[in-house]
């Protein structure tokens, strides 16, 4: 079971990820302290959330590049809607958060489940249209931190087991998905409709409603991740989270989920994520200027499409007797 | 006759342009194997998927277990109990084994919390006792990707017997079957019919209806033509039903007189398809080859063309040395290809007539850079009149036209780059009767004309009514090679299925 | 039985299928043409002055240059999603040289080349690696304008030599400015490439149906690696451009552009699935944009409101002809 762990492409990763946050620890012993790893995952959380939600829109042969607009767009609603009622409670809030990043998820999975339009083309639009739809809303001001309840700020601050909320939350998300992915039909037609999409409807699988329960888990996400980047940064305005869609799908890629559909696992995409995470903790650690960041995360997506491109090369059917198979035949070819 | 269980009552569906079912009846009764007999095209394959819900019925009704049914999809046809196993395998190349066999219908934990659980080792467990049923000894967990064709066949197979169904579909199951696995499956249908299932078994063998069918029913060109007793009919009886003429006429084989040696293949192998193709073609030929569906007759027919990668061993045109990396490599040696799928790979269905004529010599037809379009259009109008495709104007999409005229089309456009070798992959799969007719006698006019022609078909009248010389192949190897004289259908048939050949 | 249905068949047969195809969507986009033509000088009075009209070609013509051989790549079914950071990464590159005190022919020779390489980097990556093009240069997008910060950080240049701003400023003759002249020169050879050449008759074969063209003898990766090519080059052309217009470089230049651009390619009628679309079309959906934008000038309607009306129109026009299938299928079904 290990060794299998091992010889996969999560393995492989994961090991790399697992070097590479050794390897900044032997030039700077503190960043693999308890308290940093935790905090560098706390960091990457957001990233996690995201990530997770467009695995399952990438295994379903679409793709979703309104998930930063949507946190920008969900962000400022709830930041806005706790500057005018700061006595709402926070479950109000979340659940707000929760429906509104659903509904614009749900904009998206629709015009792709009943018009059948490429997803790349919807979401480029809503991508632009809910960004636009923030500066209507907030007329390019701010909301500042001193315009936030205090409970609206501490919440993904507060620590249970010395690990804040909003590491838990990714966590919880995190356990939730892999049940989902592994035990559930519902989640188990993620995978066969973008495996084989004829096959998948010959089955009974209705892949346009699969498509869109994609793009509607991709948007809850990135509403609840709305509410956590603005109280987390304890700031909302237009550019919240400006390119991120890039990172997400860097994750995704990085984490071996194919962009043509139907293969990818939870572990990959979290260890993508983490790898992002770690790479982005280290240049300032290892003294490079972050202007470096974007670039690193172009070339590893670059590098990581082509590994994976190489290792599902060949495809082609064997129609060779192998000599190790079982031989059940009446005889064997001679030629 | 009140005892059927699942009955289609004049069914129609139809496609824009065709009218692929007609007003057919069907009757399916419990324990019984029904034979349903047909050409290619005679609507065979829309019929299994009208009655698994892929399709909808334009018209008629279909009646189960004595009342009306409607599947808007092919989960009701599914929740049913009807269960299919299509001719092309329609399986998951990215999950396992034993999630291929109940993706659909995944076994689930007991218990009120855990009921939303899929059940993992029992899916396993099953997949596993499924499988050894049927003799097909693999590792339920093994990803689909790394099965052979065979295999990927009877995870098919194991997947339409995981659900307990009461009307089990066969669609042409023995296609890319050994020998050996055929023996087995026909164990499997009389192991099915022991325990009354109402199965349909789709075919164009005759020898597997008289084995393993109680009734039949016959189709042609889409219509209902006649059901009954295996009892009480003959062979004679049921091809004379299928094609409404008799087979020997059909077959307009010229004697034409054989020329040089034109192309010499010699060992061509490949990692994983094909090992060891060696064999000549003289012109004025027409060599047939043989094989079951997945034996590796196309591979090479495409190693020959340059579309595969990883191919060793050499290829003689005129007897010089030729290399063929790529499709304008072999056009430009004289040899073209009419590949099977030729929705595909043939033509481009939504360019015009003209268009897909001219598209591989199209820098034959530039003028200062610049499309001569005169030229392209006197070019197309040429050939296609000469094969007598039929269409209200050159400029129109292929798209609309039957599939006999974009087969004709294809054709055309080859003809057009004045080939040496042309190559025929399933030249008549699913074309009408009269196109067949017209494509069999061009191919007499072709080898009259001073061209070799190799024709790939698993239609064995097709290749025996007009091979002079017929490779077989199996398992990526040739088997066997048969002048016209020596081969008859027992001795192809026994030497593409493993067997070997008294003689 | 063998008669052949056939109507005589010369080149002005050739020609009333031309038209057809042109009066459907290119008509309909000259009325809103000139709907918003007759809006615009309704609305303002300034709008119908000739050096008025000559400001807002400078909207549009640097992304149009763009469109003309995006529309060939995607309707040869890839897209490029790169092209804005190509733009920087010229830009920045033309900086570069400028501030070592290159002359201007340099300088313009370095934007263009840095441009061209990057599409074939797009290309190789495509052709060599069959890589989905979205992942790629979603990758490279990254990539290209990553370099741009690690070689520029937060700083700008300005230092360019003495005459090339001519070229995103200077005027050619009266009100045609060097850039519109340019447009015009590149819209007829695109043009000319796309509807009259093999060149182009290969791009709509690859288009409908890339196994058939492949199998027709068409080198198809050759194809797609001289379109990545051509699209790159635009790109460093435009890059040169606005480069000279704005009379700076910073790394952030050009961003969004993407989707503007993908937008005009869309807009004019190409199917974003491939194989269908027209130069004419684009170079009027470019027209629409630019009078729009313009026109919301006027107005005084801030920009970041014109990506939402973008990302409204983007997706409009690939669900309409949806819509209207769905609804007339529906009907004939009753029938």
């Amino acid at each position: 079971m290990l060794k299998r762990f091992i010889y996969s492409r999560e393995g492989i990763l994961s090991l790399i990820v697992l070097a590479l946050f050794l390897g900044v620890g032997m030039i700077s012993p503190a960043f693999i302290s308890l308290p940093n790893s935790i905090s560098i995952f706390n960091d990457t959380s957001i990233l996690i959330m995201l990530s997770l939600g467009q695995m399952l829109v990438i295994l379903t042969r679409c793709i979703d590049l309104s998930v930063a607009a949507n946190v920008a767009f969900t962000g400022m609603v709830v930041a806005m809607t706790n500057q005018y009622f700061p006595q709402l409670s926070m479950a109000i809030l979340i659940v707000l958060a929760l429906a509104l990043g659903a509904l614009l998820g749900a904009i998206n999975g629709l015009f792709v489940w009943l018009l059948k339009v490429p997803s790349i083309v919807i979401t480029l639009g809503t991508m632009s249209i809910y960004r636009g739809c923030t500066f209507l809303l907030s007329d390019g001001a701010w909301v500042n931190s001193h315009q936030m309840s205090p409970s609206f700020i501490a919440l993904p601050r507060f620590e249970i087991l010395s690990v804040p909320v909003l590491s838990w939350i990714a966590v919880v998300a995190i356990i939730i998905v892999f049940w989902a992915m592994k035990y559930s039909v519902w989640g188990r037609n993620f995978y066969s409709a973008g495996g084989n999409p004829t096959a998948a409807f010959y089955s009974g699988v209705n892949v346009g409603k699969v498509q869109f329960y994609a793009f509607l888990v991709s948007g809850t996400l990135s509403g609840l991740c709305g509410y956590l980047w603005v109280s987390r940064f304890a700031v909302a305005y237009v550019d919240v989270a400006n390119g991120f869609e890039l990172q997400v799908v860097a994750a995704c890629v990085i984490g071996g989920i194919s962009i043509v559909g139907g293969v990818g696992t939870v572990v990959g995409c979290v260890v993508g994520a983490l790898f992002i995470g770690v790479v982005n903790n280290a240049l300032p650690i290892i003294g490079v200027s972050p202007f470096w960041q974007m670039a690193i995360s172009g070339l590893v997506i670059v590098i990581a499409v082509i590994a994976n491109a190489s290792s599902d090369k060949d495809k082609a059917r064997i129609i060779l007797r192998k000599p190790n198979e079982s031989d059940d035949s009446v005889q064997a070819p001679s030629h | 006759m009140n005892d059927a269980i699942f009955s289609l009552k004049k069914v129609s569906k139809v496609f824009p342009g065709v009218k692929a079912l007609d007003e057919v009846d069907l009757h399916l009764y419990p324990g019984q194997v029904t034979a349903l007999i047909g050409e290619n095209g005679a609507g065979k394959s829309t019929l299994v998927k009208t009655m698994t819900g892929i399709y909808q019925p334009d018209g008629g009704e279909i009646i189960f277990d004595g009342k009306p049914v409607y599947f808007h999809s092919p989960h009701d046809s599914h929740a049913l109990g009807i269960t299919a196993i299509h001719q092309e395998t329609v399986l998951f190349d990215d999950l396992t084994v034993a999630e291929n066999i109940f993706l659909g219908n995944y076994p689930m934990k007991k218990g009120p919390m855990t009921k939303f659980s899929i059940d993992w080792p029992t899916m396993v467990a099953r997949s596993q006792e499924i499988l050894s049923s049927i003799n097909a000894h693999m590792d339920p967990n093994q990803i689909l990707r790394e099965l052979s064709i065979g295999q990927k066949h009877m995870v098919g197979i194991a997947r339409a017997l995981s659900v307990d169904a009461k009307v089990v579909i066969l669609d042409e199951p023995t296609a890319a079957l050994s020998h050996h696995e055929i023996h087995e499956l026909y164990d499997l249908v009389n192991n099915l019919k022991q325990k009354g299932k109402a199965i349909l078994f789709i075919t164009h063998k005759f020898d597997e209806v008289f084995i393993l069918a109680d009734r039949y029913t016959v189709f042609r060109d889409g219509c209902f033509v006649g059901e009954g007793f295996i009892k009480d009919t003959n062979e004679t009886q049921l091809v004379e039903m299928m094609v409404a003429r008799s087979i020997d006429e059909t077959y307009p084989k010229k004697t034409v007189e054989i020329g040089e040696t034109l192309l010499e293949v010699s060992n061509l192998c490949h990692t994983t398809e094909f090992a060891n193709i060696s064999f000549s073609l003289k012109k004025g030929e027409i060599l047939g080859v043989y094989g079951l569906v997945g034996s590796g007759r196309t591979e090479v027919m495409q190693a020959l063309f340059g579309t595969a990668r990883h191919v060793t061993g050499s290829i003689k045109m005129n007897g010089k040395e030729v290399t063929i990396h790529s499709p304008r490599d072999a056009i430009d040696h004289g040899i073209v290809y009419v590949p099977e799928e030729r929705q595909k790979q043939g033509i481009v269905l939504e360019l015009p007539i003209v268009q897909n004529v001219s598209l591989p010599q199209m820098e034959r037809l530039t003028k200062h850079g610049q499309i001569d379009e005169e030229n392209e259009m006197s070019l197309a109008r040429q050939y296609c009149e000469r094969l007598q495709v039929k269409a209200s104007s050159w400029q129109e999409k292929v798209m609309n036209l039957s599939g006999g005229n974009q087969q004709k089309v294809v054709i055309a456009k080859w003809l057009a780059t004045n080939p040496k070798v042309i190559i025929l992959d399933e030249p008549t799969k699913g074309i009408d009767i009269g196109s067949k007719a017209a494509v069999h006698e061009f191919m007499s006019e072709l080898v009259d004309s001073g061209l070799a022609v190799i024709m790939v078909s698993s239609e064995l009248p097709e290749i025996l009514g007009m091979s002079d010389r017929i490779l077989v192949m199996n398992e990526g190897l040739i088997v066997g090679e048969l002048a016209r004289e020596e081969a008859t259908p027992e001795k192809v048939v026994s030497l593409a299925t493993g067997g070997t050949v008294t003689c | 039985m063998d008669t052949i249905i056939k109507k005589p068949t010369t080149p002005d047969a050739l020609l009333t299928n031309r038209l057809q195809k042109f009066f459907r969507w290119e008509m309909f986009l000259i009325i809103l043409v000139a709907l918003v033509f007759v809006m615009n000088s309704y609305l303002s009075p300034y709008f119908l002055d000739p050096w008025n009209l000559s400001d807002a070609t400078f909207n549009f013509t640097e992304k149009a240059l763009i469109a003309l051989p995006m529309a060939m790549l995607i309707i040869a079914k890839e897209i490029d999603i790169s092209v804005a950071a190509i733009i920087s990464l010229s830009s920045t590159l033309m900086g570069l040289v400028a501030q070592l005190g290159a002359p201007i022919y340099l300088v313009v020779l370095m934007g263009i080349l840095v441009g061209a390489a990057c599409g074939l980097v797009n290309g190789v990556l495509v052709t060599q690696f069959k890589i989905p093009s979205i992942v790629v240069t979603i990758g490279t997008m990254s990539l290209f304008r990553g370099i741009s910060y690690i070689l520029l950080g937060d700083q700008v240049i300005r230092e360019y030599p003495e005459g090339f701003d001519f070229f995103g400023q200077g005027y050619v003759y009266w009100v045609f400015s060097f850039e519109l002249v340019l447009f015009v020169v590149f819209a007829l050879g695109f043009y000319w490439l796309l509807h009259r050449t093999t060149f182009g008759r290969y791009t709509f074969a690859i288009g409908n149906n890339p196994t058939a063209s492949y199998y027709s003898g068409i080198k198809v990766d050759k194809h797609r690696l001289i379109l990545f090519t051509l699209v790159g080059l635009m790109s460093g052309v435009a890059a040169v451009l606005l480069t000279s217009r704005l009379g700076s470089t910073r790394p952030s230049i050009a961003m969004g552009w993407e989707l503007s651009i993908i937008t005009m390619v869309v807009l004019g009628g190409v199917s974003i699935l491939g194989g269908s679309g027209t130069i004419g079309g684009v170079v009027l959906a470019v027209i629409l944009m630019g009078l729009v934008t313009f026109g919301m000038g006027l107005l005084n309607i801030p920009g970041i409101v014109m990506t939402i009306i973008v990302g409204l129109m983007l997706i409009s026009v690939v669900s309409l002809p949806v819509l209207i299938s769905l609804y007339k299928g529906k009907k004939a079904k009753v029938l």
